[in-house]
Parts: structure tokens; sequence; C-alpha cells
């Protein structure tokens, strides 16, 4: 087939070749069976084809199929269809038939009116992400999208107010026997349409006008429907509100849509609309978890899409009181039962105050709360999850000083967070607390935080050293992130390697060498370093190499030391003490001669590409495949069943 | 349960009382505690003359909007009490009451609380479900019994939750916050309450709640003059509880945590405010007491106690009174007032899925689960939604249930079925005839051996008990056939009749003996023979007839 079809299509079924010829007959013949199975099966085969080939017989092929298959959408029910879809997406997509073929763009168009409310959506989604595509079979894509938000809008919306895009397109009596058919077609229906949408938002080809606004409240009202506020209009309305009333997928796709539209400019009144039905759903004590989750993502997203304004205020206008709700919000969330209520709270905390930390308006309505109190308590939860999380908000909230000022108790809590995470470091039997103590203690080190910088080193030794002996792998690997902060606030930032990037003048270091090796001697941090470069967890490994590494190059621009020549003899055999765990207590602190000398003789570029080999390697060589191979011949001999 | 005093003793009633063993011990906790709270403060007078309705009707609300209010009544006495309760006769689930013989009554766990039941009414034909007060929710009861509610003729359904909106789950999870939040704050949290039912699992739940809410140091009250032994009683009731708690009791462990609360002193339980409560009474602290309608009980104490600060919470959990009425005489009020009403009894999408499970013929309800809440009339999901649609009545109304009554079950001696000689009309269908008496007493019926044909008494044989039977005729065999008409007439002819004419009617057939001016009329279900005075020639004709008919 490909040798003869280089140049031109053979459209002659006789010129193909046999096989050829006996497969097409094949298809043909599925393609016009009443077996939807057979049907099924040649569609598959089709797409196949057209997805993994993109030779131009591929072309004639569809020109002498394409009649078949537009004689599967005449049928009723349409056989296969989504199986049709996929088909029908895949030649489109293919760039043999170009832009201009219009037999397909008909048939596409055909299948948009004629196929089920079930199918038709991924077709009309995959039509408008195609970057070459006639403007009104968009225009029809677009709609076909929008109908089922259009069946519930005019269900619901008490003034036909503007519908934009979706005026007159409510009539489909396929959609609304779709929607009011059962309550899980109906609720599939809703989530499918609300995924595609949140699909189509963000890409360069979405359709353009965006009717933010209609969508907008679409997703409100599909959100009244689902906690039983909204006010139908009709029987159709009624029937929507008692199917969708307390459906929780539909709630969560809803949540996630309206998260996804908070990107879009929307008018102040759709916003104030929005932030109210969020902490609807927020207060709600009927919401489930999941549901909560997700509404503190799409609030997440809404608060800091809000415009800011240049007045006094900082954020927008309606945002401090709406921040005022959401703290009282927060702080029943944080006590709930439920630890993945208080967890997310926890996250959303989190978020908020990492961008937020600084704005004005946002610190009066945290402070006036009990939130940073409540905070404070959960790194006492029984959940080893809300701990992490707990820790993690803490910790962004100490980075911004927010801690209640006025009662005497919350200063000793700031004085004390510093303690009170390191017990959790040393003690708490779980991992993800520990971890989360890590995370913080580096960004604190990172962002210089009050407490760190009082006295950096000594802070640094106590984290190292209570790290080093931590059994989870992750939080040494933590250790080692917080070494190379240290590293680099000690001797520089590391250089950068991007290409592009401005050359800046090379910065003076920070000391003299000699001081800032007894600096890091004095931490514990070689000790810790070199300890984790014989770590049984492969990660740890690579990061303490990679720590070494960085080390030694900076080392090397210090050129006044790049002769010293230290007894070679009595270090060479040091780094290997930790590998045979002679180490069992830091050692004294180390000389800065020796351990340059301990550097220097390790082969850190051969430990670093032994280790960037994945423990399998061996296992997945060729070599071992063949081996595999071989040895199984050997002892499976007439064994056919065997899958080699 | 609580209105049994007022049927029993005021009534007339003479009858028995079946109810499950918890039922009665924990109504009796109910009713000791409502007694206790009424008559601790004693009334001088009673004032009855605003219910006269020139009166009531310029009163403020809602007193003037109450109903009925002249067939108020007083409270019952603990007397009343004890009267009605030994008029109990104890079940269990699963037992079949006979009642006269006409139905069979079984009592179900309907999952909603200690020992309480849904009832099945059934004769041999028919089955009626009554279902009320049910949950399908995990707590602490034995779990609903919904397969035997299948194949119901009826059901009738009431008692569902009266908060339908609102989530259990949820609304516990609200308890919990707001009671830390309160505490937390140096707050003392009161929660009017009965002293038993959600009582145990709102307890469950601080158990869990309160070492991670960091509340451990906090105090529980629990308050009522039944407290003690409602706490004490829901220990052991072992075999009415759910799996997980049937278990623990074989470990041994007391199946409610609350023992765990009372041992390590998180939980103080005492008769009444004075005495003891007095001298351990510390603040902050979370008071669980009584009545639940802020009307009397030591509830009007906390409420006068803690109302004035903003500190202060009052959670309301029992969802049989409205809030907002029941603080109404305390206004102004600062201390925060938290509506989390806990019902855990079906709400209609549970309804609707126990109706798609059970599968009965008929529905039957209360008026107002067959539309929408006057309040949300667009919310189509909070009423009952079935087919064929639900049979609905009002309040007092009499009801004819949608079936009749076809077949009686009968039963037969054994030497009458003994005597009984089938004949298969169809394979696997049998027929016999059955001569017998039939005995009916206590709506039972029975199938004795016909009498005997009277005999000549021999004279000296003594007669014997059995055969005091009244004697009567000998009973004719029943006959069954047809008789072909021309088969018949050679039958004639060959017994020496001629000049037959054969006649056809609109019913079947005359045929005629001229000779002996004699008419034999056979039709579908009759057979005549008219011949003037010659009994010898009828008997003839009689026999050559039944020779074309089959006897039983």
């Amino acid at each position: 087939m490909r040798g003869g079809a280089k140049e031109q299509p053979c459209l002659q079924g006789d010129d193909w070749p046999t096989c050829a010829q006996k497969i097409m007959g094949h298809v043909e013949e599925s393609l016009c069976s009443t077996v939807t199975p057979k049907v099924t099966q040649a569609l598959n085969i089709l797409t196949t084809t057209f997805g993994r080939c993109q030779s131009p017989w591929t072309e004639a092929l569809w020109v002498r199929l394409s009649a078949r298959v537009a004689c599967l959408l005449e049928r009723d029910p349409i056989p296969a269809a989504h199986s049709l879809v996929d088909l029908l997406l895949c030649v489109a997509r293919s760039p043999v038939f170009g832009s201009s073929n219009g037999s397909l763009w008909e048939m596409v168009a055909q299948a948009l009116s004629c196929l089920g409310p079930a199918h038709v959506g991924p077709l009309a989604l995959g039509i408008l992400k195609l970057e070459h595509c006639p403007q009104a079979l968009r225009t029809q894509a677009f709609q076909v999208l929008l109908q089922p938000l259009a069946c519930v809008l005019k269900a619901t919306v008490q003034a036909p107010g503007p519908l934009g895009l979706l005026d007159g397109m409510a009539d489909d009596a396929m959609m609304v026997d779709a929607l009011l058919a059962s309550k899980s077609s109906c609720a599939g229906l809703l989530c499918r349409t609300l995924a595609h949408l949140e699909e189509l938002q963000p890409l360069p080809q979405r359709p353009s006008p965006w009717p933010q606004a209609t969508l907008l409240g679409a997703a409100v009202t599909v959100l009244r429907l689902c906690d039983g506020s909204a006010t139908p209009v009709s029987s159709v309305g009624g029937h929507l509100c008692a199917t969708l009333a307390g459906c929780v997928r539909v709630q969560r796709a809803a949540l996630d849509f309206l998260g996804m539209l908070s990107q879009g400019t929307s008018p102040q009144e759709l916003v104030t609309q929005v932030l109210a039905v969020l902490l609807e759903c927020l207060k709600s004590p009927g919401s489930s978890p999941t549901v909560l989750k997700k509404a503190f993502q799409a609030t997440l997203r809404w608060l800091l899409s809000s415009p800011k304004t240049s007045s006094c205020s900082d954020l927008g206008p309606h945002i401090p009181q709406f921040l005022r709700e959401l703290f009282l919000v927060l702080q029943k969330r944080l006590c709930s039962p439920c630890w993945e209520v208080r967890d997310s709270a926890l996250e959303f905390l989190t978020q908020l105050s990492r961008h937020w930390g600084g704005e004005a308006d946002f610190r009066c309505a945290l402070l006036a709360s009990e939130v940073p109190e409540l905070a404070w308590q959960l790194l006492q939860d029984p959940e080893s999850y809300v701990r992490a999380s707990a820790v993690t908000a803490t910790g962004q909230l100490s980075s911004w000083g927010l801690h209640a000022p006025t009662s005497p108790q919350h200063a000793v809590a700031r004085q004390s967070l510093l303690r009170e995470l390191l017990r959790i470091l040393s003690a708490d039997s779980e991992g993800f607390p520990r971890r989360a103590v890590m995370q913080v203690f580096t960004e604190w080190l990172r962002d210089g935080h009050a407490d760190v910088t009082r006295d950096t080193e000594q802070f640094v030794a106590t984290v190292l050293q209570v790290a080093s002996r931590d059994l989870d792998w992750e939080v040494r690997v933590q250790g080692l992130e917080l070494a190379l902060v240290f590293l680099g606030q000690t001797l520089g930032p590391p250089h950068t390697h991007c290409p592009y990037a401005v050359a800046l003048p090379e910065a003076a270091p920070a000391r003299p060498l000699t001081e800032a090796l007894r600096a890091l001697c004095h931490v514990g941090l070689f000790d810790f370093a070199f300890r984790a470069l014989f770590d049984c967890d492969r990660p740890v490994a690579q990061k303490s190499c990679d720590l070494l590494l960085f080390l030694r190059d900076k080392i090397a621009s210090y050129n006044s030391l790049r002769e010293a020549s230290p007894n070679t003899d009595s270090v060479e055999a040091a780094p290997w003490r930790w590998r045979a765990h002679e180490q069992t207590q830091p050692q004294e602190d180390q000389e800065p001669e020796a351990v340059l000398a301990m550097l220097r003789s390790l082969d850190l570029e051969g430990l670093q590409s032994t280790l960037a080999e994945s423990s399998d390697h061996v296992e997945k060589s060729p070599q071992s495949l063949l081996q595999d191979m071989l040895a199984t011949g050997g002892f499976l001999q007439g064994d056919e069943a065997d899958c080699y | 349960m609580m209105a049994l005093p007022y049927i029993t003793e005021h009534t007339g009633f003479t009858g028995t009382v079946y109810a499950t063993e918890p039922t009665v011990q924990i109504g009796r906790l109910l009713m000791e505690e409502l007694v206790n709270f009424i008559e601790r403060v004693p009334k001088a007078q009673s004032a009855s003359l605003w219910k006269n309705k020139d009166i009531q009707r310029l009163l403020p609300s809602p007193l003037k909007d109450a109903v009925e209010v002249s067939t108020w009544r007083r409270c019952y006495t603990m007397q009343e009490v004890n009267s009605a309760l030994s008029k109990i006769q104890l079940v269990g689930y699963s037992q079949k009451i006979e009642l006269f013989g006409a139905v069979q009554v079984t009592p179900l766990s309907s999952g909603y609380a200690l020992g309480s039941s849904n009832w099945i009414i059934q004769s041999h034909y028919e089955k009626v479900s009554y279902v009320s007060g049910s949950s399908l929710l995990t707590t602490h009861p034995q779990p609903m019994d919904q397969a035997s509610l299948k194949n119901s003729d009826v059901l009738v359904l009431t008692g569902l939750t009266q908060i339908p909106t609102a989530n259990p789950d949820g609304m516990v999870g609200e308890f919990c916050s707001n009671l830390a939040l309160t505490v937390r704050n140096g707050g003392n949290v009161l929660v009017p309450c009965y002293p038993s039912g959600v009582i145990y699992d709102l307890l469950e739940c601080l158990y869990q709640y309160i070492d991670s809410a960091g509340l451990s140091s906090v105090p529980l009250y629990f308050i009522s003059p039944v407290a003690n032994s409602s706490l004490e009683f829901s220990q052991i009731f072992a075999e009415w509880l759910c799996h997980n708690k049937q278990s623990k009791v074989y470990l041994p462990e007391p199946p409610f945590p609350h023992a765990e609360l009372i041992q390590t002193n998180k939980l103080k339980h005492y008769p009444s405010i004075h005495g003891d409560f007095s001298n351990d009474f510390r603040q902050p602290c979370v008071v669980f007491t009584g009545h639940p309608s802020l009307r009397f009980g030591d509830v009007v104490h906390f409420m006068e106690l803690w109302g004035k600060s903003s500190l202060n919470t009052v959670i309301f959990t029992e969802p049989d009174f409205s809030y907002l009425e029941a603080l109404a005489p305390y206004q102004p009020l600062a201390m925060k007032c938290i509506y989390c009403p806990i019902d855990t009894r079906l709400n209609f999408i549970q309804v609707s899925k126990l109706l798609k499970e059970v599968q009965p013929l008929h529905v039957v309800c209360p008026e107002q689960y067959t539309q929408p809440p006057p309040a949300q009339s667009h919310r189509m999901d909070l009423m009952i939604d079935c087919q064929p649609p639900a049979m609905s009545y009002r309040r007092a109304e009499v009801l004819a249930l949608p079936f009749k009554r076809r077949y009686e079950k009968i039963e037969i001696m054994p030497e009458l079925a003994d005597s009984l000689v089938p004949m298969e009309i169809k394979p696997g269908i049998s027929l016999a005839t059955v001569s017998a008496v039939l005995h009916t007493k206590d709506n039972k019926h029975l199938l004795q051996p016909p009498p005997r044909p009277a005999q000549p008494t021999s004279g000296k044989k003594r007669k014997r008990v059995s055969d005091d039977v009244p004697d009567c005729k000998v009973l004719k065999p029943l006959l069954s056939g047809s008789i072909p008409v021309e088969q018949f007439v050679q039958t004639l002819e060959k017994h020496g009749f001629s000049d037959i004419k054969v006649e056809d009617t609109a019913k079947g057939h005359i045929v005629l003996l001229q000779e002996a001016e004699t008419l034999i009329q056979i039709e579908e279900d009759s057979t005549h023979i008219i011949c003037d005075n010659d009994e010898m020639l009828r008997v003839r004709l009689r026999d050559l007839v039944l020779k074309f008919l089959q006897k039983f």
C-alpha cells in the first residue's frame, strides 16, 4: 500500500493488494452489519488506522468508506455511537485530509445534530479543540456543548434575561429527555458538560466570544439546584430540582467549573453571586467533605483572581466583608469532627496566607478571628495528615507574622512555635508532619524568618541533627534541601545554568571561605551530607551527591584555597567510615581542610551517574532480557502457553 | 408512648398493649422524668379561663393559634404511668402474636431507637406493614429489618424525618464544631435533650471528638432524674443493639463508650442541679438536660444562668420543638443559639429506595407526605414519589385499604384428608370433592368428617362419644359431565323407546318420547325428566341419563 500510494492515492479498489482488498471487504461488510459489536470493531479498526497512519493512501480509504460510515448516522438508533465519534474525531485530526474536506465536515455536522446527548458532547469538544475547522461547525459544536446548561437555565431563570449564546437553544427534546430520564443520566450529562467546558476554557482556540456571564450564571444555578435553593419556573425545573438536590457528584463538577471560570473577566454583580454561593456551600452543614474541598479550592481561585483596587482597602470592595464571614466559617470547619474537613480548611488557609499574607485587609480579618489559634491547636490533632497541614499552615502564618497580637498567650505561642515544630520533628510518630516541618524550616531559612535569623547556625545545626536520625527518607532529603539553602546563604547562590539568563557579576562571597567552611562544619552539615551519601535510600544519596558537587564547585571558585594541600592520607579513608556506620554520633567539629580533601578524594561524578541509573537497570538491560529469554526457553521447552 | 396513660387510663381501655422491653423501660424513664419535672413545681392554681375562645383569640401568638385547647389534659401521675405500663405485654422482634385468630402481628426492628418497631399485620393471604419512626443510618440500635416488609399488600408509612433537609451527619458535625468553639472561648454549652435516644450517639461522638479537639478537660454533665438509669439501661439491652455493640458485650466491654467517659470522670450524671452537682460544678462545661421545650426541667435554670453571656451557647438537637418558640420567653438573649436538629428517621430519598426494595402493592401515608412542604413548594424531592401514587389520609380519617379479602385458609382433619380421592384434571392439578362439616371458631376454620348416615340402633351397643355428631340424610353423589344427545337417543332406542323426537332450544335440547308422553329436558347445568305418574319409567330414564355422567 505504502509503496504504490506515494505519489497518488490509488482510488481504484482493484489496484490495492489482495490482502488489503480482503480487509477492506470485511470492514465494509462489518460497517453494513446490523450486529453492533461488528460495527464497533470495524470503526475501531478504522480509528486505529487513521490515528496511526497518515500516509496519503488513507485519504483513498476514507473516500471509499465514508459513505458507509455516513449511512450509520441514518440508522435509528445509531450503532456504536461512541466508536463513531472516535473515528470522526480521528479523521478530522488527521493532517492528510486538510481543512478543505467538505464531506467530512458535513458528516460531522450531521453527527452533531443526530447523536444522542451522551455521545454528542465528546464530539463537540473534539471539534472545538481542532485548530482548523469551519466556523459554522464550531458554532454548531459549541451550541451542542452548551445545550444541557441552556436547558437548566431555561427551567430555572425567573426573568427570561439575556442567555447570550444560549438564547433559543433549550428546545431540544432529546436533551430534556436525557436530563429528566433518571438521576444518574442527568448527573452524568451535567458532569460531562461541565468537565468539557472546563477543559475548553483555557485553550487558545476556545470559542469567541466566550459567554463568561452565561456560564457563570449556569454554574451558580446548578449549585443552587444541588443545595435545593433554586426556584424552578417550569415543570422541567421542578424535576431538575428534585433530581439534583443533594447530588454531590454534580456539586463537585460545578465547583471545579466555577473555579476555572475565575480566570475570565466577570461582571461584579455575578462575582458577588458566585462568592455568595461559595460561602453558602462552605457554611452548609450538609456539604460533604469532598464538596467542601472543592468549594475551598474554588473560593481560593476566585479570591486570588479578584481585581485589586487602588483605594485604601487593598483588596476589592466586597472582599473584606467576605473575608470576615469566611473566617467565621473557617473557624467552624477547623473544629469539624471530620478530619478531611479540618485538613481542607488548613490547606485553604495556607494557600490564602501564602498569597495574601501581606494584604492589610486579609491580615486584619484573620487576626480578628480565632483561626490562627485554632491552626496552632491542630498541631496536636490525632490525625497525622491534619497535623502535617497544621504545621504548614502555622509555618506560613508565622512567616507573615500572623499571630493574634492581643493575648499574652499568643505571644508565647509565637515564641514557642519553633520549639513546637522541633518537638514534632523529633517526636511525631508519623512521617507526614515531620516532612511538613522540614519544608517549613527550609522556607523559613530561605525567607529569613525572624526566629531563624536570631541564630541561624544553631537552628541549622539542631534541625540537621534531628533530620539525620529520621527514619523517613523524605525527611532526610528535605534536610539536605535545607542544608543546600544554608550552603547557598553561606557561600553564595548556585550558578545559573540558563544560557539566556543575564549574566550577573559574581557576587562577592559573604565571608572568607575558611570561616564559611568552619560554619558548615560547625552546624554538622558535612557530617550529615557524607552520611547521606551512603544512605540506603537512593534519593537521599542523589541529593547529597548534588549538594557536595555544588559545594565542590563553589569551593573551586575560591582561587585562594585551590592550592591547599592537606594531609590526604588521613582523610581519604574518612568518607568510608560513614558507609561502614562507624559514625553513630556526630563528629566533633571537623577541620575545613580535612573536609576539602575528603571532598576532592571522592568521585562524585561517578557516584552521581551510578545513582542516576534506576535500581532495576540491570534487570531492564537488553542483556538481562536475553538471559531471561534463554533461561526460560531452556526451562519451558514445549510450554507454548507461557507468555514469553 | 408518652401518651399511653391517656389512652389506657382515661378511655375505658380494657385491651392488651404490646411493646418491646426497651420501649417499656425507656418509655417509663421518659414518663418518669416528665412527671418529676412537672410535679417538682406544683401549681397552686391552674388557669383555664383563657381557654374560652373569645379570650383566647385576644392572646398573643402562639397561644391564640393553639388548637383544641379545651381538650388539653393535665399531665398524668406516676401511679397512672405504672397502671398503663402494667397493661403491656412484652414482645420480641419477629415474635408472632395471634390476634383473635384473625391476624398475626409481628414486630420488626425499625433501626431508630432501642426496641423501636415496625409492625407486620397479616392474615394467611393479606399482609399490611406499618412502618413508623425508622432509620437506615448506622447508629446504636439494631438495623432496620427491611426484608420482612417485602410482599406487602399495603405499606402504611409514617414517622418520617421532621427535618428532611438536615443531614444528621452534617448536624453532628455542626454540633461538635460549635461546641468546641464555645468551650475554647471559655463559654458553656447547654444541650436541651431527652434522657434517652440521640444523647447516646452524641456522647459517643463526643467521646471520639473531645480528645482530638483538645477538650478532654472539659466536664460533660448529664442532669436528669433518670440520668443514671438511662445510661445504665442502655448498656444492658445487648440483644437490641447493632452488631458492633453486641459483639462488644462478649469481649466483655460495655457496648456504649459513655461507660468509659463516666469512669474517667469526663461525664458526670446527676438527678438534679441540687445536691452533689452544686459541689462538682465547674465551668466551662457542657450540660445535657431536659426538657427540650425549655418550659420545665433543669434546663430552665441554665437558660436563666447562662442566657446573658454571649460566650455561652445553647445547641438544639431535638427536632420536636421549634427552637424559636422555645426561646421566645427568654428573649432578649445574649447567648448564642445553634439549631442542629438530629433526626435520624427516614428521609424521602431513603423512602424512595426502601419502596423500590420492598415493593408494596399500595402505599398509604399522611397527606403531608404527598406534597412538598408549604414553605418549599418547589422541592418536589421532599415528597413521596411512588407508583401507584400513595393513598393519603388526614387526621382521624377512616380508610378502606385497597384490597379485598378473597380467600380463607381452612384446615382439614387428617382422617378426612385420607378419604379424598383426587383426580388429575390437568398435569399437576388434581381435584377431589369433599363432603365435610365446616367448623369455625376464633376465626379458624376446620373441615371435619361428615356425620355418618343414620343407622338403625342395635339397641344394646352403647353410643360412643364420637357418634355424637347429629345424624343426617345419606348424601347424594355429585354429578358432572355433559350428555351427548345423539348417543342418548341411540341408547333410548336400544332400550326399546321409539318415536323419539329431538327439539333444539335456546339452552339445550328437549327429547320427546311421544309414545310415553314424556319429556327429557337437557340443559347445560340441569336435566329434567317430566313424566306423569310413572315412577318406574322415570327411574329407568334417570339411570340411562346417569350412565353419561360422572359421579363423585
